[in-house]
């Protein structure tokens, strides 16, 4: 059994399942919808930054002094440059509360009664912000802003007042109330992105769903149906057979991951900062770290249903723990623990790198040598699997 | 005239000679241990004749040589120490109810499947160490049809002629044949998902010739076919048979099936052969005892008749074919005159009376003691002789 029998043989089984699969034109709507769904959908649903916009927010304003009026107007002033909030009024805290039990705001504000007394008897005026528990990732977005945006506005009036009652002058005044300042600055040009984040995460995760959903069904269906037995009694290697298929499958995984890298540039303003070949390598290398890990499992299952069953146990951890759609930074240390034991973990991590920070092979170097390294052993344990699977 | 079975696992191994260099071949039972002399310089040594392993060069004349072949799931025995030979060029037939281990032995001879015990070789070369050069002379007609439904009749040739490293020139060339030999020229570039069930069946066949193979193995060929295709797929069979002397292994639960395409018939039940030899000899296996089948017609026929034939203690089966014809199956001597004594004395106006010739099916009940499964079989479009072209078409002799 020569190589080029081998390779012969594979390219053939991949032209057939290729061919097939071009065949059937909902398969074909499938490839390009699934990565569309896919990029428009976490685009919806994950938040695309710490700002909020138009949110509603009710105002209870229980101060009867002076102050409390300058603050209600300098909130409106800065809500009408921004248009952050939708600002109704409320009574009281439990006018607030009643509100935010009927859901016809996300959080408020309460001017406390003691507020004008407070400052004017030279102590600080404490602003209480409402949050609604139920929703907590909006309840840490609009005590961030909020936050800010009063502190903000105090600073301002502590330098409007330095320059009215002490006479400073307006830049010495800043710099006495905000001696620091601070600017962010990105190792590679724009600013920071959700998508730049996720698309090198989808792509890898993407491929790897094509490859380990794809082949196994690939390979039960037609023992299901018995079409697997004609290349079985044909004198070629089952090294030919598992290399078609898989060949067939990367391709098809490859296509959607460039879908997803097209919509990501095209829609959602991603800039690939690295070389693109360097990402192709990259992703081809994924598939190379998985391909040991479906066969294996097609090994396993002897029908279509239970590798099905099988695949999505695994995958489901290995998206949501690889870092894909989270940074890796936000779980507890456990988990990243676990994390490193997945294979999409550093797919995702070194595409980061080099779509995201323009890195070179260098940079990447070991999430290179982890996924070679998991697709050897993988490999070596599911090719022998494989092999005696097929003579049962 | 069965088949000896201890003839069957007689192998052949050669031995080179460890002063001379001659080679020298023996045979022997598995495993024997075999005092020789040298032909060339006289060396007295004691060989051993390999445990399975059959010589590659299959001189012998014999197509597949199966010894104490066994294959067990779990505590379930599918084959059951099974040891017969094909002889090149025949048609061989594995007769057998369904789940009688026909397949699983087609499924070992193709290299499909493992066998736990005893050894065979097929075109010379033995199943497991060589399975790649079995693979090279065989085709498989399985069960299932090994076509994909979205390509077309030809890509699907093609695909399978490529893996068998057809180049190809001779590749089309030879699709072009085997679509001429059923006819199929004008349906090549169809989607096999178009065609109708004989016509998939059709293709499926000459998809399994595309290598030439030495052994076409057939599993279940007819299963689910519509008469015509049926016998389409049969003189099929024949026409391969004959034209290319393309040995052919086939199993079938259809008892007709069998008498029809067969030269020999093994006869299997429980994963055992019950019994192997020619369709005719095996029915004198039944012929030679008591048992009878007759035929009756009685323009009378009533309920009451046929109750008073069942109380005869020879009766073995009566069987209803229309109002007026019964089939019955008997045990005993005097059994004509006994039934038609017995029909007299119930008014029964007797128009005709035969005896059968003995069926394969009556050999079958013969051999396990019961009727053949078929008649429960899942597929009532195949099933069974009744509509074949059967024994009741026969001339009958009267006696």
């Amino acid at each position: 059994m020569s190589v080029r029998n081998v390779v012969s043989h594979s390219l053939w089984i991949c032209w057939k399942d290729l061919l097939e699969f071009s065949r059937s034109k909902l398969r074909l709507v499938m490839l390009i919808l699934m990565p569309l769904f896919m990029m428009v959908m976490i685009g919806f649903i994950f938040p695309s930054g710490n700002s909020i916009s138009n949110t509603p927010i009710a105002l209870a304003n229980t101060d009867t002094g002076l102050m409390g009026n300058t603050f209600v107007a300098q909130l409106n002033a800065i809500n009408n440059k921004t248009g952050m909030m939708k600002l109704s009024n409320a009574k009281d805290f439990e006018g607030i509360k009643t509100k935010l039990q009927n859901s016809e705001i996300n959080g408020g504000i309460i001017i406390p009664e003691n507020f004008s007394s407070n400052l004017l008897s030279e102590k600080q005026g404490y602003i209480t912000i409402v949050i609604d528990q139920s929703n907590p990732q909006m309840s840490m977005t609009i005590q961030g802003v909020l936050s800010q945006t009063i502190v903000a506005m105090g600073e301002q009036m502590a330098i409007h007042q330095l320059n009215i009652k002490y006479n400073v002058s307006t830049t010495q005044a800043t710099s006495m109330v905000k001696p620091y300042t601070v600017q962010s600055k990105g190792i590679v040009s724009g600013e920071p992105n959700y998508f730049q984040f996720v698309a090198p995460g989808i792509i890898a995760m993407v491929v790897m769903m094509a490859l380990m959903t794809g082949l196994p069904h690939a390979i039960s269906y037609e023992k299901d149906m018995g079409t697997l037995d004609g290349m079985l009694t044909a004198p070629i290697s089952r090294l030919s057979i598992i290399l078609g298929k898989v060949m067939a499958q990367t391709i098809r995984g490859m296509i959607q991951g460039f879908i997803i890298l097209l919509l990501a540039v095209v829609l959602f303003g991603v800039v690939i900062e690295g070389s693109i070949l360097l990402v192709i390598a990259l992703i081809i290398l994924t598939v190379f770290s998985f391909v040991g890990l479906g066969i294996l499992i097609t090994s396993f299952t002897d029908k279509e249903e239970t590798a099905t069953m099988v695949m999505m146990t695994l995958m489901f951890p290995m998206m949501f723990l690889s870092g894909v759609f989270f940074p890796l930074q936000q779980m507890p240390g456990y988990m990243q623990t676990f994390a490193h034991f997945l294979p999409l973990t550093y797919a995702t991590a070194a595409l980061r790198k080099v779509m995201v920070l323009g890195a070179d092979i260098p940079a990447v170097g070991t999430e290179i040598l982890i996924l070679v390294g998991f697709g050897i052993v993988l490999l070596l344990i599911a090719v022998p699997m494989f092999k005696r699977a097929m003579s049962r | 005239m069965t088949e000896n079975s201890a003839q069957a696992m007689k192998i052949t191994n050669n031995f080179k000679c460890p002063r001379c260099g001659t080679i020298e071949t023996y045979d022997g039972l598995p495993g024997e241990p075999r005092m020789v002399t040298c032909a060339s310089c006289g060396l007295n040594g004691r060989v051993t004749i390999a445990k399975g392993t059959i010589s590659t060069n299959s001189t012998n004349g014999n197509a597949i040589e199966i010894a104490h072949l066994k294959k067990a799931f779990g505590d379930f025995t599918a084959v059951d120490d099974v040891s017969f030979l094909v002889k090149k060029g025949e048609i061989f037939g594995l007769l057998g109810p369904n789940g009688a281990g026909k397949s699983t032995i087609i499924r070992m001879l193709c290299t499909l499947s493992t066998p736990t015990g005893g050894s065979a070789t097929v075109a010379g070369y033995d199943i497991i160490k060589q399975d790649n050069k079995v693979r090279e002379h065989i085709g498989l007609v399985s069960e299932k049809m090994i076509m994909y439904d979205e390509l077309t009749a030809r890509e699907n040739l093609k695909l399978f002629g490529r893996l068998y490293n057809l180049p190809d020139h001779n590749l089309n060339k030879r699709i072009d044949e085997l679509l001429n030999l059923v006819r199929m020229e004008k349906w090549a570039d169809q989607r096999i998902k178009t065609f109708s069930t004989g016509m998939k069946q059709r293709i499926n066949v000459i998809r399994a010739l595309v290598n030439q193979p030495e052994i076409l193995f057939l599993d279940e060929p007819t299963l689910g076919l519509d008469p015509q295709s049926t016998a389409e797929i049969r003189e099929l069979i024949r026409r391969i048979n004959a034209e290319n002397g393309t040995t052919i292994i086939l199993t079938t639960h259809i008892m007709g099936e069998a008498d029809m395409l067969c030269k020999r018939i093994g006869i299997i039940d429980h994963g055992k052969i019950v019994a192997l030899d020619t369709s005719a000899n095996l029915k004198k296996l039944v012929s030679g005892t008591d048992n009878s089948a007759f035929e009756i017609e009685v323009s009378n026929l009533e309920p009451r008749m046929m109750s008073s034939l069942q109380s005869l203690g020879f009766v073995k089966s009566l069987v209803q074919e229309d109002p007026t014809h019964l089939i019955i199956r008997t045990n005993g001597n005097d059994a004509f005159d006994k039934i038609i004594d017995n029909l007299r004395t119930n008014d029964a106006k007797v128009m005709m009376m035969k005896n059968l010739e003995p069926s394969l099916e009556d050999v079958f009940l013969h051999l396990t003691g019961r009727e053949a499964r078929e008649k429960v079989s899942e597929n009532p479009v195949s099933s069974g002789p009744r509509r074949g072209p059967g024994r009741r078409r026969r001339a009958a002799r009267v006696r």
